[in-house]
Order: C-alpha cells, then sequence, then structure tokens
C-alpha cells in the first residue's frame, strides 16, 4: 500500500489491460515504442490510450473463470443426475433450477427453450462475480503483485465492459426475438404507433416521429439501464470496501463487517435483479399486442 | 472507464455459457426433476387406489359379516324349530307309550282278577262243601250237592 490515498484508490480501480499501443509510443517506464504493438498497460493512462483496441484481461479472466466454475459444477450434477433420492450438489442446482424456472413461468408464458437456461446462467454467472467482491480488497491483488502483475480487479462487474456486454447481448436477443414473433412490419409498428395513435392517417404520420422517439429511447434505455444499474451498485460497494481499506487496521472490521453483511444481500439482489429484467423484457419482446 | 474490447469479449463469453448451459445443464436436471414429480404423482395415485380398495374391501367384509350373521340366525331358528318338532313329537310318543302301558296293566289286572276270582271260586265251594259237612257232621256227597254249590260258587 504505497503512496497517497487517492493513488491507492486510482490504482485499485484500474484493470489489467492488455493493448494495442501506437508507434512512438512514450510509456510509463519512460522508454519510447519503436512500432505499435501489443502489450501490457503500465500505467492507467496507458490504458486509456489504448482505446478500443484493449482487453481487461483480469475483468475477463475472473468473469470465464467464474463462469466455468458455475457450468463445471452445474455439469457434474446434471451427469449425476437421478430421480430418485438426489444428493447435496444435486439438491442444490435443483433449488436453484427450479427458483429460476419458477421465475421464468410466472412472467413468461410462451414457448422458449433459450430463457429458462439464459436466465440460470445470467443469475448464476452474475452472482458469482459479485461474490468476488466480498473477497478483501487487498487480498487477491497483493498476491497478483507478488506474481509481477501491478493491476488486479477481481471483480468483474465492477467493469462497465463486462456488465455491458451481457446487457448488449440480451439487447440483441431482444431484438431478435421481437423480430422473429412481430415480424419487421410489426416491430416497426411497435416503435412508431404507440403509444400515440390515431385514426386519422395524416395525423398517424405526423406522430410517428414522437413514438418513433419515446419508444426508442425507452428501447435503447433498456441495455444501458441493464448494466449501469449492476455496474453502479458493484462499483460503489466495491469503492466503499476500498475506503474502508484506508482505515487503520484495528478498526477496519467495525465497518468492513457491517457492510459485508449488507453486501450480501445486494450481491444477490443484483443478480437476480439483473435476471429478472432479462425475463420481462424477453417476454414484453414475446408479446404481439402492445 | 475505458470501453474496449473486453465487451465483445464479455458477449462471446456469455453466448458460449448460455449454449452451454442451454444443452448440457437444463435439459438433463430438468428431465430429472420432471421424473421426479411423475414419480410421486403415480405413487399418490396408487395410495389413493389402495386406500379406495381399502374401502371397497372392508365394506365388502361388512356385508359378508352381516350375511353370515343373517344365515346364522336363519339356522339356530330352523334349529329352534326342530327341535321344537322333536320334543314334541316324543312327547306324544310318551304320552302313547303310557297309554298303551296303563292299558296293559289294566288288561292284566283284569285277567289276574279274574283267575284271582276263578280259583276263589273253586275254593270256596270246596271251604262251603266243608263248613257244611262241620256243621252237619256228615259228609255231603259233593256230587249230590253239586248243582247247589254251583249256584252258590256263581253267585260269588
Amino acid at each position: 500500500m504505497a503512496g497517497s490515498a487517492s493513488e491507492y484508490i486510482q490504482h485499485h480501480l484500474q484493470n489489467l489491460t492488455y493493448g494495442n499501443l501506437p508507434a512512438g509510443y512514450e510509456r510509463a517506464d519512460g522508454t519510447v515504442t519503436t512500432e505499435a504493438g501489443w502489450t501490457l498497460a503500465l500505467s492507467g493512462k496507458e490504458a486509456s490510450d489504448m482505446g478500443f483496441w484493449a482487453v481487461h484481461v483480469d475483468s475477463l479472466g475472473w468473469a470465464v473463470g467464474l463462469g466455468v466454475l458455475f457450468l463445471f459444477l452445474f455439469r457434474l450434477a446434471a451427469k449425476r443426475v437421478t430421480s430418485d433420492i438426489p444428493g447435496g450438489l444435486q439438491n442444490f442446482v435443483e433449488v436453484m433450477i427450479e427458483f429460476v424456472d419458477n421465475s421464468v413461468k410466472e412472467t413468461f408464458h410462451g414457448r422458449n427453450k433459450v430463457i429458462a437456461p439464459l436466465a440460470l446462467t445470467i443469475f448464476c454467472w452474475v452472482f458469482l462475480m459479485n461474490l468476488m467482491d466480498l473477497v478483501p480488497v487487498d487480498f487477491l491483488p497483493q498476491l497478483f503483485h507478488m506474481a509481477g502483475l501491478d493491476y488486479m480487479k477481481v471483480v468483474p462487474t465492477t467493469d462497465v465492459n463486462v456488465t455491458l456486454g451481457m446487457s448488449l447481448s440480451v439487447f440483441a436477443l431482444i431484438i431478435y426475438y421481437s423480430l422473429k414473433v412481430k415480424g419487421v412490419g410489426g416491430f416497426v409498428g411497435e416503435l412508431t404507433l404507440h403509444p400515440f395513435s390515431s385514426d386519422n392517417l395524416f395525423l398517424k404520420i405526423l406522430l410517428v416521429p414522437v413514438n418513433l422517439l419515446l419508444e426508442g429511447v425507452s428501447l435503447i434505455a433498456k441495455p444501458i439501464s441493464l448494466a449501469l444499474r449492476l455496474f453502479g451498485n458493484l462499483y460503489a460497494g466495491e469503492l466503499i470496501f476500498i475506503l474502508i481499506a484506508l482505515l487503520p487496521l484495528w478498526a477496519q472490521w467495525t465497518l468492513s463487517v457491517p457492510w459485508a453483511i449488507f453486501h450480501i444481500l445486494v450481491i444477490t439482489l443484483q443478480a437476480f435483479i439483473f435476471m429478472m429484467l432479462t425475463i420481462v423484457y424477453l417476454s414484453m419482446a414475446h408479446e404481439d399486442s402492445h | 472507464m475505458n470501453i474496449n474490447l473486453t465487451i465483445i469479449g464479455q458477449a462471446i463469453a456469455f453466448f458460449i455459457f448460455v449454449v452451454f448451459c442451454m444443452k448440457y445443464v437444463w435439459p438433463p436436471i430438468m428431465a430429472a426433476l420432471q421424473e421426479r414429480q411423475k414419480k410421486i404423482a403415480d405413487g399418490l395415485a396408487a395410495s389413493d387406489r389402495a386406500a379406495r380398495d381399502l374401502e371397497l374391501a372392508q365394506e365388502k367384509s361388512a356385508q359378508e359379516l352381516r350375511e353370515a350373521k343373517q344365515q346364522a340366525a336363519t339356522l339356530i331358528e330352523q334349529a329352534n324349530k326342530r327341535a321344537n318338532q322333536i320334543v314334541e313329537a316324543s312327547k306324544e310318543d310318551a304320552r302313547k307309550e303310557g297309554d298303551k302301558l296303563i292299558e296293559q296293566a289294566k288288561a292284566e289286572i283284569e285277567q289276574e282278577r279274574n283267575q284271582a276270582r276263578n280259583a276263589l271260586r273253586a275254593e270256596v265251594a270246596a271251604l262251603a262243601v266243608a263248613g257244611a259237612e262241620k256243621i252237619l257232621e256228615t259228609s255231603v256227597d259233593a256230587s249230590k250237592n253239586s248243582e247247589m254249590l254251583e249256584k252258590l260258587a256263581a253267585e260269588l
């Protein structure tokens, strides 16, 4: 923990970034790149200078690792599944699956083989990624620091790229199912003929831009709000853990323990909200009549 | 807060995980859940059926018991009737027998009385003759007075 408090915080909020630096770029350690190439960013400035062509290795690594852990556990249970008396792992997996299945059935009444597994994946995966927030903030970064990696953000959902990546995938599904169920005409009609409608054809055409603006905004707002809600909650939670870590060692537990306990609720709730909203958006995409 | 390729990486990972979950996790577990549901439903139906069977069997056994009781009652009644008949018949027999015995005894008594009378008659004649001899101090010729004696004996 070197440097001032703001440096400490900024260091903690910096992703381990692997990206493309242009030729002739002066790096943080003073060297100048001779040609463009992919490398690990040495500072926050380098990471942002890399622009779009960079990958947050830590976010993606932890996200994929946790996703694989989730699928490994559930696949293990699925392989040994029995309709007789289930074991411990199967019990747990069945509880999760029934919980998700009930949530889906309550909200979505159509026939779709994708939505329920999608919701299960979202809930478990987001929950596991959020759960990393409860690992003490300095623990894993310190370990990786000793291994030679300077930056390590272990909570993937505090990276807006991760949450956007998921919400944009959901958005793509919303568009896909809207087009599939309603057809191009139906979908365009939904965007342009509601909420304001008229029997007069001229007035109807006049109202199209207004409707398009309103419906377009509400459509675009879906993935953005989905991503930013999860990101904001987890980012704020992480930030508070970092702030608590700035306290003297003997005082930290007085704040970090209550906050961690409260955070158990937050991470579960946020995972649940992400899943529920996905189901709701997709069921709206399936509804033919407005 | 840099927006970069991570979005696409995450989206690809998301896609792969969802497809994996949809293909290899959800169907087998769902199938097992449904199979267990079916098993439980079957079990409940079987227990319902068993309960109904039990009720039927109880009803049947009660019915049979009732019939058996009725039969027993009829049998007892018949037996009683028969016993009464037998008693009546034997009473009748006994009375007849008794009457017959009385009749026989009467006949025997009559016969014996007749015999005794006859014997007495004979003896009376002899005694009368003997008494008369004593009175007369002479012998009476029985043959001469036989007619009179016979008359006497007949009067006895």
